[in-house]
């Protein structure tokens, strides 16, 4: 531990994956969806992943979001060793540090807009006065206010989205995972979209790591990293939109 | 977190209205049969403590034959001289009360019933503890010349008189007339469900004469002993003057038979007990089938709700916080069927107790220990689930669908 301390103090980021594999399936039908990615990523930065469908930008977004423990390699996050941590310690660095927006919104059916975002703060143990207040906000920020006690089956495709986002930022957490955020939005909206994770990013400090198709919404992130099979083909920094 | 968990699993239940209702439906069921039965058995068993004591402390009967079978009918009647023999050499005996009955139609006016008639003495209705409640005892006059005078019970009035007073009104019991002069107190049911109330006394031998026809027999001869009488002496004392009587050699098998009523009621009142038990468990059995319907609803409930384990697990809930979830779901499942059943219970024996007239003792043990194994049985059924939706991986849980 001593030691990451100190290669913590020389270098700063925030998360680092170095040679990471992920096999899927044993023996004869095995599939590495990942092939030994290096990836650092700084604290406050806004990252776009792009790359053809089945290249391991979920795979990889699962990692980075400690849902998944990779085959092999290392993941840092922190300075910490999440390879080996387990699920329950990987489940206390999602709920305190990580929040994460679907591909698909994964929303609970049936259940209230509100009741959705308040979920995450339910097993942070907060009091319910602030879960409600926090949920408001957090709905409000994302334009649905007025539709707390809409559920998830009484709202449009963009709608659920959006409360998909505010689930995941009401915790104010670290770092804010989202595979496709924009992906069943029209364009407009995903604009706005994009201009609210910008905002999150620069009032916030949040660091934003964000898989998408579309060239204009990964045009909102101040780094592209692509994926091909499996590992990342180009990494670039563009510079600041409107700048 | 044991307060989030109570909450989501209340919201889940009432988000489920319908199939919550059905899950539990096997645990209402049976833990409303395991009280019901329970419940029921053990009035009846009090009922019969009360009927013991209601037939008269010390009674014994003696009647002609052994135990229940055919012979008695073989076996000679005893004579109206047994009966004073009785009375005058076993000194333990209190009274002695002999009897015939005999079944014979009663009119009056335009109402017509049967019933069962029996002849004695006044020392049979003090031996049977019966009272009266209005008009007289016999005379010594009417005993002793059998003249047709009857004392009724509460049902036969009813069905003859009606709420009207029958004392000193005519009875016309087969094809005599037979004036009222008493009626007694309402006994209600009897040890066996027969109802005691229905029946007509006369003087022994107006039963004898006119009924049987036949002066000298007698059915039965009641005894009752004195009070710290010891009634394994007095049975023995009873068997060595009969067996004299009747002139029995030393070899032959006694041809009458002494019952100790109290004995017969202890008899009676142990077999319902294990009736009851015995009830009570095939109800246990039903109450745990319930337990497996409780776990299968909530197995289909694991799969069904894959995606939004899922989605609890992605987003931060640790294990034992989605086993708390679900095993707090089952357990508050059964507990609400254990609570509906314990009210159905409470319905049943009411309804019950009114029709078998058997009395109702509320029992808040017995209720107490259901609801308490309703609820253990969702613990036991509910952690298979439970734990199985906890182990689920949140990846391949939100790839669910
Ligand atoms: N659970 C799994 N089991 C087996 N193979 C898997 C599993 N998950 C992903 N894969 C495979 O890994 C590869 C990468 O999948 P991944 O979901 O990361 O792609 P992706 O880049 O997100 O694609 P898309 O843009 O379509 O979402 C795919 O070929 C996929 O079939
Ligand atoms: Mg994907």
């Amino acid at each position: 531990m001593s030691q990451d301390a100190a290669r913590k103090g020389k270098d700063d980021a925030l998360i680092e994956f170095r040679k990471v594999v992920k096999t899927y399936g044993q023996g004869q039908t095995a599939f590495q969806a990942l092939c030994g990615v290096d990836l650092r990523i700084a604290s406050g930065e806004f990252l776009a992943i792009m790359g053809p469908s089945g290249s391991g930008k979920s795979t990889a977004m699962n990692i980075l979001g400690c849902l998944d423990a990779p085959t092999s390699g290392a993941y840092r996050f922190h300075g910490v060793h999440v390879e080996q941590l387990d699920r329950n310690q990987r489940a206390l660095l999602r709920r305190h540090y990580l929040g994460f927006v679907f591909q698909g919104f994964n929303l609970l059916s049936r259940t209230s807009a509100q009741e959705n975002v308040e979920l995450p703060l339910l097993y942070r143990g907060e009091p319910l006065a602030q879960r409600h207040a926090a949920a408001r906000q957090a709905l409000a920020r994302v334009g649905l206010s007025g539709w707390e006690t809409h559920t998830s089956a009484e709202l449009s495709g963009g709608q659920q989205q959006r409360v998909a986002i505010a689930r995941a930022i009401v915790t104010h957490p670290q770092v804010l995972l989202a595979d496709e955020p924009t992906g069943n939005l029209d364009s407009t909206r995903s604009h706005e979209i994009m201009e609210l994770l910008v905002t999150l990013n620069r009032e916030r400090g949040i660091t934003i790591l964000m898989v998408t198709h579309e060239a204009d919404m990964a045009a909102y992130a101040r780094r592209i990293v692509h994926f091909v099979d499996g590992a990342v083909e180009s990494d670039a920094a563009q510079p600041e939109r409107g700048a | 977190m044991f307060l989030n968990a109570i909450l989501l699993a209340l919201r889940e239940i009432r988000r489920n209205l319908m199939r919550s209702f059905l899950t539990i439906l096997g645990i209402v069921i049976g833990v409303a049969a395991v009280i019901t039965m329970v419940t029921l058995g053990n009035g009846a068993t009090r009922m019969m403590g009360e009927q013991i004591s209601s037939l008269g402390s010390n009674l014994l009967i003696l009647r002609p034959g052994q135990r229940m079978g055919a012979a008695a009918f073989g076996s000679a009647a005893f004579r109206v001289s047994d009966a004073d023999a009785l009375q005058m050499q076993v000194l333990a005996l209190r009274a002695v009360a002999p009897m015939v009955s005999h079944s014979a139609p009663l009119v009056v006016g335009n109402e017509n019933w049967s019933s069962s008639v029996t002849g004695s003495t006044n020392d049979y209705l003090m031996v049977g503890n019966w009272q009266l409640a209005s008009g007289r005892l016999f005379s010594a006059e009417e005993q002793q010349s059998g003249r047709a005078v009857c004392i009724i019970g509460e049902t036969v009035r009813n069905k003859l008189f009606g709420h009207q007073n029958p004392v000193g009104a005519q009875i016309r019991v087969k094809n005599f007339s037979c004036p009222v002069v008493g009626l007694l107190v309402a006994k209600g049911q009897g040890a066996m469900g027969m109802d005691q109330d229905d029946t007509v006394f006369m003087p022994l031998k107006a039963v004898q004469r006119r009924l049987i026809g036949k002066p000298q027999d007698i059915n039965f001869i009641m005894l009752s002993m004195r009070d710290n009488a010891d009634s394994t002496q007095v049975m023995a004392q009873i068997r060595r003057l009969m067996r004299e009587r009747r002139k029995l050699a030393e070899s032959e098998d006694d041809d009458f038979t002494i019952m100790d009523t109290r004995q017969i009621a202890e008899t009676l009142s142990g077999t319902i007990g294990t009736m009851t038990m015995l009830l009570g468990a095939v109800a246990a059995v039903s109450l745990l089938v319930g337990g497996i319907g409780i776990m299968n609803i909530m197995l289909v409930s694991v799969t069904e709700r894959t995606r939004e384990i899922g989605i609890r697990l992605a987003i931060g809930a640790m294990e034992n916080e989605v086993l708390l979830q679900f095993l707090i779901e089952a357990v508050a499942l059964s507990a609400f069927g254990g609570l509906i059943g314990i009210a159905l219970a409470f319905v049943s024996c009411l309804i019950l107790s009114a029709v078998t007239q058997i009395p109702f003792d509320f029992d808040p043990g017995i209720n107490l220990v259901s609801f308490v194994f309703s609820a253990a049985i969702g613990v036991l059924f509910g952690y298979m689930p439970a734990r199985r939706a906890a182990r689920l991986d949140p990846i391949e849980a939100l790839r669910h669908e």
